[in-house]
This record gives structure tokens, sequence and C-alpha cells, in this order.
């Protein structure tokens, strides 16, 4: 579980050009990370890459922060 | 009439990053081309290009870190980068910024390109094919759109003003400032960042230009002899990369601020071949009519111009084309005229080229000294012009032109004077 976390974070990070200890669980994308609705496109696209998974679009519209990132793919990934 | 004065200027090519370091390089004559770095060339029959050197900005090459963060790097084409580098220069070169409303709409920008976002639309095509619709980035559009120069230099600066954009393949430098002069001179603007931005150099790009016969394919082994406009040996064109950036300014507004003047945009003209897609027209009437278009423009005489900044890519067609062009324009007067291309040093930038074209020609203006054709060992026909061979040469320079010809046959040429 924690391994997802981290690699959700480490993505987030990456994609977003933030520092780690900025992308906190509660953390949203838009408000807090500086992301546009873009940058949100491009990050489910880099988590169903990552865990090998489809994150359908209505669900991507609920992922909100890296905590809801982190929930969906621990409850959803097949790894 | 509003006039309309060249007050900023910026560019990274492949002689590297900024003015200074691309006009000292010019005029000692030294090549930007190198074989390709960004790629496998093994089934190219063209191995060479002018790829922007990356490094040190100290050093004189491009650091692109310097203009976007790399953050943002990821989300754009290199056509758009170098567009930011070369225009941040320009901006801060001129020394204009916007601080209230009202100026940031007078404040627009025009900066085109030939082709656009060459690579990536070639990259998302094969992600594509092999992963599907899904895996294709939302920034792909976006990276690759030939407006997205325009539009990204005015969402860093605040420009408010006309977002606009030429494509008019290798004459899009050329056009865009003819063109941001224009809409100065008509009152839409008192400020226009103008130019042009390239970054074909990418394996569909050679690829292409090589099956349209353009590019050279004889000097692989010699890079830096391979662009070598008006020689005998010259087969083709070496494809450059980067981005070059003037800032227009009316003249009252500059003035009125105290900016800095490289030169006045005195005239402007245009013309199509109306012949063929990629060959210009063999009696060189389209870019002829383009430059009489431009001297009636400015309300001078042929004789009038001092210096040419010749198109002058080093095809075996085009060369002779224009140089032919120029003698039946000039007449009698083409027998004191001096005229360079500085695309033996540069290479061909597509449509960046008349834009850094039109840098180089206000700076032969401010320093009065025409840069020279590089490689030119051989002429292949005997002209009574001053092609200035291989060595800079000091020259009386009061007006000056910058010719730009493009597939199409598009032609655009504009006339600079010294300003008192």
């Amino acid at each position: 579980m924690s391994d997802i976390a981290e690699r959700v974070k480490k993505i987030v990070v990456e994609h977003l050009g933030v520092e780690a200890a900025q992308v906190k669980e509660d953390a949203k994308f838009i408000d807090d990370l500086g992301a546009d609705s873009l940058d949100t496109v491009e990050l489910v696209m880099a988590f169903e890459e990552e865990f090998s998974i489809e994150i359908p679009d209505d669900a991507a519209e609920k992922i909100q922060t890296v905590g809801d990132a982190i929930n969906f793919i621990n409850a959803n990934a097949k790894s | 009439m509003r006039r309309v004065v060249v007050t900023g200027m910026g560019m990274v090519t492949p002689l590297g990053d900024g003015v200074d370091t691309n006009w000292r390089r010019l005029l000692a004559a030294e090549s930007g081309i190198r074989a390709i770095q960004a790629f496998d060339t093994t089934d190219l029959a063209t191995k060479i290009a002018g790829e922007v050197p990356r490094g040190d900005k100290e050093s004189g090459l491009f650091n692109a870190d310097l203009y976007m963060l790399p953050k943002d790097q990821r989300k754009v084409d290199k056509f758009i980068i170098f567009a930011m580098a070369a225009a941040k220069q320009a901006v801060e070169d001129s020394g204009w910024k916007p601080e209230d409303d009202e100026s940031r709409e007078r404040t627009g920008v025009m900066i085109g390109s030939g082709i656009g976002g060459l690579g990536p639309i070639a990259d998302t095509a094969i992600e594509l094919k092999e992963k599907g619709p899904r895996r294709v980035s939302p920034f792909f559009i976006p990276s690759a759109l030939i407006n997205l120069a325009s539009g990204q230099v005015s969402i860093r600066h605040g420009f408010k003003g006309p977002n606009h954009a030429v494509v008019t393949a290798c004459a899009t430098g050329a056009h865009a400032i003819g063109d941001a002069a224009r809409i100065i001179r008509y009152g839409d603007a008192d400020v226009m960042v103008a130019g042009g931005a390239e970054s074909a150099v990418v394996p569909v790009g050679i690829a292409g230009f090589i099956a349209c016969r353009a590019l050279s394919t004889d000097f692989n082994d010699t890079p830096d002899k391979a662009s070598r406009p008006y020689d005998k040996a010259r087969d083709g064109f070496v494809m450059g990369e980067g981005a070059g950036v003037l800032v227009l300014e009316e003249y009252e507004h500059a003035k009125a601020r105290g900016a800095k003047i490289y030169a006045e945009v005195l005239g402007y003209g245009m013309a199509g071949d109306a012949y063929h897609i990629t060959a210009p027209a063999e009696d060189g009437d389209g870019g002829f009519r383009a430059m009489r278009a431009a001297i009636k423009d400015a309300g001078i005489q042929p004789s009038d111009i001092d210096y040419i900044n010749a198109h002058g890519t080093s095809t075996p067609l085009g060369d002779e084309i224009e140089l032919g062009a120029v003698e039946r324009l000039l007449g009698d007067a083409a027998a004191k005229m001096t005229m360079s291309s500085t695309k033996g040093a540069t290479g061909h930038l597509l449509g960046a080229a008349g834009a850094i074209e039109a840098a180089f020609t206000c700076l032969a203006i401010r320093d009065q000294i025409a840069p020279p054709t590089i490689n030119l060992e051989n002429p292949s026909v005997e002209t009574p012009i001053d092609l200035v061979p291989n060595t800079a040469k000091p020259v009386k320079i009061e007006i000056a032109m910058s010719n730009s010809f493009g597939f199409g046959g598009t032609n655009a040429s504009v006339v600079f004077k010294k300003v008192a």
C-alpha cells in the first residue's frame, strides 16, 4: 500500500514540478499543487500507465487530491 | 503615417544563444552546421544540420532552463522553447515593460513558424498507432500548434494586444515582421513582438525535405562546408533550427521612453509566384515583385539600397534565380551593391530564417558592416554584385533590405533604414 502511495507521489512530483514535501494526501491537484485541467488529464494517464489500470472519465473527475488517487489505485490496481 | 522602429532583438540559432554571440560568430565567418546529434541518421542521405548547441549561456550555448521551467518544457515542442527564449531576450533588450492594462493591450505578439511541432506530431502518431487514442497527451495539440509560440509568449509577458501567427514556409519570419509593422502603422498596437521559430530537425522533417530534393547530401563529412550560397559546389540547403524575435515599436512611443533604436522598418513588400509548389519561378519574378513592392512602400529607389541580406539558401536553382531578380531590380546600380547570405553560417532556419536575418540586417546597419557569405569559394555565375565571400566587409549602410522566399511561391522583402 505504501508502495502505491510513494509511486503516486513520485508521478505527481515529476509531472507538476512540485516539491515532494508539498505532495500530502489531502493536497488538491488544482488548488494546492498548481495543476490546470490539462495537467490533471495527463496525471490520470500517467497513473494508468504506471499501474496498468484504466481510470474511466467519471472516476477521473472525482480524483481531486493525492489521496483520492491513492485510494482509487489501491482499490483497482491489479498488482 | 505612424513610423515603426526596431527596439529589441533576440535569437537562438545554430551559432548559439543570444544576439551578441550570433553576431560575433557570424562576423568571424564561423559555421553552426554539424553532424546531427539528436537522432540516428544511418538511413538518411543527409546526416548534418544546424542544431542549436546546448550548454552554458556564458559560453554562448543554449540552456532551455533559463527560459522555461523543465516541467513546462515537457508540454511544448522545441520551436516554442526557442520562441520563448528569443522573445525574452528581445523584450529585455528593448526595456519595454508595460505596467498598466492599457499598455499591455497595446502590445501584441506575432511569432510564426513554417511547420510548427513536427516532432510531437510524428511521435504522437506512433503513440496512437502503438498504444491507442487514450495514450495521446492532452498537451499534444498545444505543443504543436504554430500560434502557440505567440500564445505562450503573450501568457508569459502579459501582452494582451493582437495575437497572431504567420505560416508562409521559409518566408514566415519576414512576413511576421512586415505584418506586425503594419499592425503598428495601422494603429492596432504600439508594440509588437514579432518573428519566427522552427524545430524541424527531426527524422520526418529531414526525410521530407530530402524527398523534395532540397537538402545538401554531398557534405556529410565536412558539415561546416555544406551551406555554401552561390558557390559552384552547392547542392542544397542545410536545415537549421532556432528562433528570431524583434520588438517593433511605434517611433514616438519608443522616443518617449528613451528606447534604443536599431533601425526603422521602412518598407515591406509581398508577392506570389503562382508557379510551382516547391520550385521558384524560373525568372524570379515573384521575388522581384516583392522587392519592388517593398521599395515602393519605403518610398525609395533601388539604388538607395546599400546592403541586401539575401534569401540565398544554397540550393542549385534558388540562389541564381534570386541573384538574377536582384540584378534586374538594380540595373546599373548592381555594380555598387553589397549582398550576402548569412545562411552559409546558420543554415536555413525555415520559418525563423527571415526573423534572424532581419536582426542581422539591423546589426549590419548599426555596425556599418556586411556579414560574410561563408564557403563561397567559386561563384557559379559572374555578377557585378559583391557577394561578400568569406570575410565581413565594412560598408556604409543607410538602407538595407532582407529577402525571404518560401515553398508555395511566397515572397517577402523588408526594408530597414538607419535612424539618425
